[in-house]
């Protein structure tokens, strides 16, 4: 027979103060924890929606990113051609021959240039990216010099809003829409009439060839011949893992420095709750003598014991969470560093996050918890019960 | 004196407690230190560039390229000393995660106009002569242990396929602050391939380094330069080498200062947990608080007694972090190399790092002192704690 459940958790309601203290030490630290995987998690979310399983992506050999990428027109005829690529419904190849380059603008708020993707696009293109769709405006016709921005670029970047101007490339550009492309990377970019823009920038050649396959089963078939092919200079990814493999660099970065942080922070808040549970122990002398002398058990008081410092434990995890559920409201844009351009995106908060933190928290008060645990249990009646 | 004697005894009284808030004080600063020491390494490039050396680039931005023709154009504006050109050329040491800077020089020009790469004299007449020769700096090379006389192969990213080099010298830097992680080798070189494959991309820099004779004179020539190449099919972005560095260090800003928010917040927790503890301490002793009183000891005595307790934990577990703070520092620079040119924790971090200790004192001591020093004799003797 155990110490009822209730004892513990009226000892931590009598020290009010003192739990709320311990409690919300472990919950900052709760919340940089979580706050760092949710900084992870969003960009590679962001990232990883961004392509489509079935979408293919054709880059130069050895280039990392759309941006170094180039792709020779007779090599892009080659592709074109190729038996794997869909048909849409107008009997046109679901495959789109795009131009990637990097302009610099300037913000709206802080006039600091950033390096912004400016995307020549074809009509295919937007049936390749089904989570694009236009929010306002129109999409830009083709042969003149119109653009339109995802989300984010129009409202953090001068000149991208709806109906304003950009220069770049000796032309004034005219912003004639504004899409939205959920978390997606694409909200970071800009995009207008390849050909327009092949002319304006001078590129003779294409940066990347992005095709939908016919059937998603007969990607590494294809993957293998084309990269075999000795007239190819090309490597090809599934869109997905290209994403995928654009956020690693950036991820791997934010998760050495969440998990240094989180170690060093969880010293401080498991000292803390040590200090907290020995005075609890301190206190509570002759409450665990008398206990004792009523034929509780040894094991019985230190589980109460572990007990009481758990639910701190996992108090200080839950105020964290509710503390970094906020944080998803926040955007933060930074430097993409494969592709050297900024992309904006947001904290994401998913169970897998939830349960995580709070797991840790609750490790957090059992280390803080066991020695002042065992020094309760291992009391003696009888001196226990001559403390005053 | 007598207070003073109180105080220490008063420490050790609960030995473990004081130890485990001195570690905790400690642990804290020391995370304070080292994350503000990575921060300010962040923009130490910026701050470490020169300011007689101007940096031209396309203005569309970094990934197009400028004519090698405006080379002769830029050398004639009024002011200017020397001007080099290169190309960031973005290959990779086998793997792609070995990713180091690596760019296609004019040699002669370009070292001349950045004095603090040091070369023996020798090593630096072979990397001139060989156009297949390379130099770079002492930090890369021990890196992937490469000795004068290696060949050396990179795999190209911008500019396709297996490039190989010549180690023709390793340079040092003047100061510590100096970039010793880059690899140079000739402009020509590269620009002879290319017009053996890829002739469009022939006779095209990436930028140009401008060097001018005082820092004055850099604005008129950065706008006499761009005024030129106004209107022209590449136009020209001239900014100080500072400016540009900055360009890149302000696009990560996000993540700094997310690191510094992160550093102050280090403190936020140790305060409370030292708050906490020094609220205990003082609530278990609030019975020898009545008691001293009652013997006349005043309030302000009382706030000094608990104050200074306070205090003395925190600097000491600061003391501690400070002390902590240097092998943590040779560790990170000797282990992390290739992610940091250096790791120096400046006398300024030093100092903060002492003043957090203290105010982590001050604050955990403004609740327990104001207890003590305002208990009113009867009530404290009737409480059991």
């Amino acid at each position: 027979m155990g110490i009822p459940y209730s004892y513990s958790f009226r000892n931590l309601w009598t020290r009010r103060l003192t739990t709320v203290l311990t409690a919300s030490g472990m919950g900052l630290v709760v919340f940089v924890f979580a706050a760092t995987l949710m900084l992870t998690e969003g960009l590679q979310k962001t990232l990883v929606q961004t392509g489509s399983p079935d979408n293919v992506m054709l880059l130069r050999k050895s280039s990392n990113s759309e941006v170094q990428s180039a792709v020779e027109r007779d090599q892009a005829a080659l592709l074109e051609s190729q038996p794997e690529v869909a048909v849409g419904e107008d009997g046109e190849p679901l495959l789109a021959k795009e131009l990637v380059v990097l302009i610099n603008l300037k913000k709206r708020v802080t006039d600091t240039p950033s390096n912004v993707i400016i995307r020549g696009i074809t009509p295919a293109s937007l049936k390749l990216r089904p989570a694009v769709h236009l929010k306002e405006g129109r999409m830009p016709r083709a042969g003149s010099a119109e653009v339109v921005t995802g989300e984010s670029v129009a409202r953090r970047f001068k000149g991208c809003g709806l109906g304003e101007t950009l220069r770049f490339a000796m032309r004034d550009w005219r912003v004639v829409g504004v899409f939205d492309a959920g978390a997606t990377g694409f909200s970071s970019e800009i995009w207008g009439d390849r050909d327009q823009m092949m002319q304006a920038f001078r590129r003779p050649v294409y940066s990347s060839i992005i095709f939908r396959l016919r059937d998603t089963t007969s990607f590494d078939a294809y993957k293998a011949r084309v990269e075999g092919d000795p007239r190819l200079t090309v490597e090809a990814k599934r869109e997905t893992r290209y994403y995928l493999d654009q956020s690693e660099a950036m991820a791997k970065f934010l998760r050495i420095l969440g998990m240094v942080l989180t170690v060093v922070f969880s010293i401080g808040a498991v000292i803390g709750a040590t200090i907290t549970m020995y005075a609890a122990v301190a206190n509570r002398v002759t409450e665990i003598g008398t206990l004792r002398a009523l034929g509780f058990q040894r094991k019985s008081i230190l589980s109460a014991f572990i007990i009481e410092s758990l639910l701190l434990g996992v108090c200080g995890g839950l105020l964290g969470i509710f503390a970094a559920s906020f944080m998803q409201l926040i955007t933060i844009s930074t430097m993409n560093w494969a592709s050297f351009s900024e992309l904006a995106f947001s904290f994401t908060l998913t169970f897998g996050i939830v349960w995580k933190s709070l797991l840790f928290s609750a490790v957090m008060g059992l280390v803080g918890g066991v020695l002042p645990a065992f020094r309760a249990s291992r009391m003696k009646i009888v001196e226990a019960l001559r403390a005053t | 004196m007598f207070i003073l004697k109180y105080i220490l005894r008063n420490l050790f009284r609960h030995r473990l407690r004081s130890v485990l808030t001195v570690v905790g004080v400690a642990v804290a600063v020391l995370a304070y230190g080292l994350l503000t020491t990575l921060v300010g390494l962040w923009y130490s490039g910026a701050e470490h560039a020169s300011d007689t050396r101007l940096i031209t680039r396309n203005a569309i931005s970094l990934v197009f390229p400028l004519p090698i023709s405006y080379l002769e154009r830029i050398r004639g504006v009024p002011g200017v000393t020397t001007a080099s050109y290169g190309n960031w050329f973005g290959a990779y040491y086998k793997e792609q995660k070995n990713f180091f800077a690596n760019y296609a020089i004019e040699p002669r020009s370009y070292l001349e106009l950045y004095p603090e790469f040091i070369l023996p004299p020798k090593e630096k007449n072979d990397f001139l002569l060989d156009r297949k020769g390379c130099i770079v700096g002492e930090r890369l090379a021990r890196t992937y242990g490469w000795k004068v006389g290696d060949l050396i192969t990179l795999k190209g990213t911008i500019y396709p396929g297996d490039w190989e080099f010549v180690l023709r010298g390793i340079y040092h830097g003047k100061e510590k602050a100096t970039e010793e992680r880059i690899f140079l080798f000739h402009w020509t070189y590269l620009n002879e391939t290319m017009r053996r494959t890829v002739p469009r991309r022939a006779d095209q820099v990436g930028y140009f380094v401008v060097g001018v004779k005082n820092p004055g004179l850099a604005p008129d020539v950065a706008l006499a330069v761009d005024s030129m190449f106004k209107n022209s099919l590449a136009e020209t972005l001239t900014e100080t080498e500072k400016a540009f560095h900055m360009s890149f260090v302000s696009m990560t800003e996000a993540i700094m200062v997310a690191i510094q928010i992160v550093s102050y917040m280090v403190i936020a927790i140790i305060m409370v947990v030292a708050a906490n503890t020094m609220a205990m301490t003082a609530r278990e002793r609030i019975g020898e608080y009545a008691t001293l009183k009652t013997l006349g000891f005043k309030g302000g005595h009382l706030a000094g007694l608990i104050f200074g307790e306070s205090v003395a934990i925190s600097l000491l577990g600061g003391l501690l972090g400070v002390a902590l703070t240097f092998p943590a520092a040779h560790w990170i620079e000797s282990e992390l190399a290739q992610y940091f040119p250096y790791f120096t924790v400046s006398p300024q971090t030093l100092l903060f790092e002492v003043l957090a200790a203290l105010s982590v004192g001050v604050v955990s001591g403004i609740f327990p002192t104001w207890r003590g020093a305002t208990i009113r004799i009867a009530d404290g003797l009737k409480r059991i704690g």
